[in-house]
């Protein structure tokens, strides 16, 4: 017996298909069946009435921390999730440093298992590059491909040892497999816990110059280039590396890169008086390199928007700035910060929906990320003039982490579809599990 | 005022309120014994101190306070107690003041947004000690009567110096030039923007120097690259005595102390006729009673 659901009059905006207009989407058996641009009329299908709504591709996040296994009172794959489809993402891709590390089949299936249970978006696993995130001996990326990594990373921490990362690079191409990366020079960034600048002078904190994150996205690409391998460049958050990145990318190199609307929001002054909401790893940086970010986001040179959603809590938060965790949660807020780009002028909306659709699908290979006819019905319905105040409070994520508590936002999600199933809607998840 | 977190975003009026404050305290004033009788005032010295603490307690004890002294030694600190739980501990035992030094930049004005009581920072990490700078200014403005159009010379690792930048924004408050000297390493970024001039060429300055004041060149910075060695950096940036004699011949020699006789300051300097380096300790009971007085009443 087939399901089929009709969304209705629609704007979609599918940049792969080059479509944006008002469509009828028909979806069947959790595929899509077809997009129309004449109304549909379909018997027995389920009608859902999108008028003046977007009907988009689901999100895709190439990086979340979902904590679990290790350190469940922060976040589990379950209250990741539902963060996840609350913020209209249908995937997510879970960064391997849990405890224990994912650097093994192990640690890869349970978390696959952890989110089959939770039943609400798809959960890709990233694994590490090196055994235990200790940056010394490979981990065996074979048995994590077989397994079902897309990616691998040792992220939060940079591969510091430029001969391990070489090498990483080359035998990764035996899978096809993007090698993600967390630029920081260690040597660099010392013990620095915010951007060096005017705002780290004034709170009398050690800084982190922008050349901790540049020269390393300037030796990684040397090293791409050498090796042709395929390089992904996690959390840009400096003017430099985005002008990096964009000249690799006109020599052709292989390489995408993301960031996230942290960066691309805030900069060092939001530390403020000590706010540790506003301390993550890279810093937030300067008002320039804001412009750089969102030009590169609007130019091509970066491919996805991601949330690098970090959950903590206030063991971790409450307590010195110096001795306080990176990270900040993103999951629910990123869709209103991305719009905000779009009526800042500096996103047109179709780029804004390829950065969180098309561009994260095709940076690691994954399905989605389109509507066409046999696509995954992974489908998120925006009411995008819909205004809100970010309350922590009521995150679906376990943890509160935000510097953009109330704050106000222009664009919700209405609806959010997995393989055809409606799993959040309204403000609530679907009890479908 | 609320608390004393830093000198920053004071107005010149605040801190020359607290001067006139200090100023009646050294010269005797009334009887101010029974101010705070009763009340106690809680010492929270996270990090090693002797001037600033005993400064503090002999301020308390003249306003007629009880001084908790507690000091993270024998303290479940070392049980792995957090910062919060501790000074909450502390608030509970019914505190008008917690004054707090700690090696986390920052760490007041955590405190401050989650206690009922005053804090007032004596010193955090590498963020302000504004107490110091009060005495500093006060010291100064006893010998001047104003600071209008001085020049204040501040030499050797500012980047680390919470005097340096307490310094920095009182000096400037009241009418000085503040010249902030030492190597390019050890100078953050945007202190211009604060209103000092910034040079790494000591012999340049020197002449243009009301007032020199010497910061302690921290030990475990060697070793971590910012110069090569002690003896490089007293050669560059030691007030030793050849360098005091191409200085005013009434500038005054100042330091926060504790001293690294040798190092920064030559020993015939520290204890030479520019030196009001034992004046500043003696002004600062009454600069301290002045602060415990604004926030406590």
């Amino acid at each position: 017996m087939s399901s089929m659901i009709l969304l209705r009059r629609g704007r979609v905006i599918d940049s792969r298909n080059g479509v944006d207009g008002v469509r009828d989407v028909l979806v069947r058996d959790g595929v899509v069946a077809e997009v129309s641009e004449a109304p549909l009329q379909v018997q027995d299908a389920r009608v859902v009435d999108a008028t003046g709504k977007l009907v988009l591709p689901g999100f895709i996040d190439l990086h979340v921390h979902l904590r679990e296994p290790g350190e469940e009172g922060k976040e589990t794959v379950l209250t990741g999730c539902m963060a996840a489809v609350a913020g209209g993402f249908t995937a997510v891709v879970a960064m391997p440093n849990t405890k224990p590390v994912n650097d093994s089949v192990l640690v890869t299936e349970y978390v696959k298992a952890r989110a089959r249970e939770a039943r609400l978006c798809h959960v890709y696993l990233a694994g590490a590059i090196t055994k235990g995130l200790q940056g010394e001996e490979m981990a065996e990326m074979g048995a994590l491909v077989s397994a079902g990594c897309v990616c691998i990373t040792d992220d939060g921490r940079p591969v510091m040892n430029a001969g391990l990362m070489r090498r990483a690079l080359q035998y990764a191409q035996l899978f096809n497999l993007p090698v993600m990366v967390h630029e920081e020079d260690l040597t660099l960034s010392g013990k620095g816990v915010m951007n060096e600048g005017r705002t780290s002078t004034r709170l009398g904190l050690l800084g982190i110059p922008p050349s901790a994150e540049v020269a390393m996205v300037a030796r990684d690409l040397v090293l791409l280039e050498e090796t042709r391998g395929r390089l992904h460049v996690a959390h840009v958050s400096c003017e430099g590396s985005v002008r990096l990145l964009r000249e690799a990318k006109r020599r052709g190199l292989n390489v995408t890169a993301e960031a996230t609307p942290h960066h691309f929001t805030l900069d060092d002054e939001a530390v403020g008086a000590y706010d540790t909401h506003a301390r993550m790893n890279p810093p937030l940086r300067t008002r320039r390199d804001i412009e750089a970010v969102r030009e590169g986001l609007a130019d091509g040179t970066l491919d996805a928007i991601a949330t690098d959603h970090a959950p903590h809590g206030v063991l971790e938060k409450q307590v010195e700035f110096d001795k306080a965790w990176n990270g900040v949660v993103g999951l629910e807020t990123a869709l209103g910060l991305t719009l905000s780009l779009v009526r800042e002028g500096a996103l047109s909306l179709q780029r804004a929906v390829a950065l969180l659709t098309d561009g994260p699908a095709k940076a690691f290979g994954l399905p989605g990320g389109h509507l066409a006819p046999g696509a995954p019905a992974d489908i998120t319905v925006v009411e995008p003039d819909a205004e809100w105040t970010v309350d922590s409070a009521r995150f679906f994520s376990r943890s509160r982490n935000t510097p953009f508590h109330g704050r106000r936002l222009t664009g919700r999600v209405a609806q959010t579809w997995v393989s055809g199933r409606l799993v959040f809607e309204d403000g609530h998840i679907k009890e479908s599990r | 005022m609320r608390h004393l977190l830093g000198i920053e975003g004071l107005r010149r009026a605040d801190i020359e309120a607290l001067l006139g404050r200090a100023e009646a305290h050294l010269h005797g004033g009334p009887d101010a014994s029974h101010v705070l009788r009763g009340r106690v005032v809680a010492n929270l010295f996270f990090e090693d101190s002797t001037r600033t603490r005993t400064s503090f307690e002999m301020a308390a004890h003249a306003l007629g306070a009880e001084v908790l002294n507690w000091t993270t030694a024998g303290s479940s600190v070392s049980k792995g107690e957090t910062l919060l739980d501790t000074v909450r501990n502390i608030e509970a035992t019914g505190p008008v003041a917690l004054i707090i030094r700690h090696r986390s930049s920052g760490a007041p004005h955590l405190v401050a947004r989650h206690v009922r009581c005053a804090v007032i920072n004596a010193g955090d990490g590498t963020h302000e000690h504004p107490s110091q700078a009060l005495l500093d200014a006060f010291t100064l403005r006893r010998r001047w009567g104003h600071l209008d159009g001085r020049t204040v010379l501040i030499i050797g690792d500012i980047l680390h110096s919470r005097v340096a930048r307490s310094n920095l924004h009182c000096l400037t408050a009241l009418g000085a030039k503040v010249v902030l000297c030492g190597p390019p390493t050890l100078l953050p970024p945007g202190l211009e923007s604060f209103g000092a001039e910034v040079t790494s060429h000591l012999d340049a300055v020197l002449p243009r120097a009301d007032a020199v004041m010497c910061l302690r060149v921290q030990s475990e910075r060697q070793g971590e690259n910012f110069f090569p060695s002690a003896r490089e950096f007293s050669r560059l940036y030691g007030l030793n005595a050849a360098r005091a004699e191409r200085l005013k011949p009434e500038a005054l020699v100042l330091h926060p102390g504790p001293m690294n006789r040798g190092v920064e300051i030559a020993p015939a300097v520290a204890d030479g006729p520019r030196s009001v380096i034992l004046e500043q300790v003696a002004h600062g009971v009454a600069v301290r009673r002045a602060v415990l007085e604004e926030v406590c009443l």
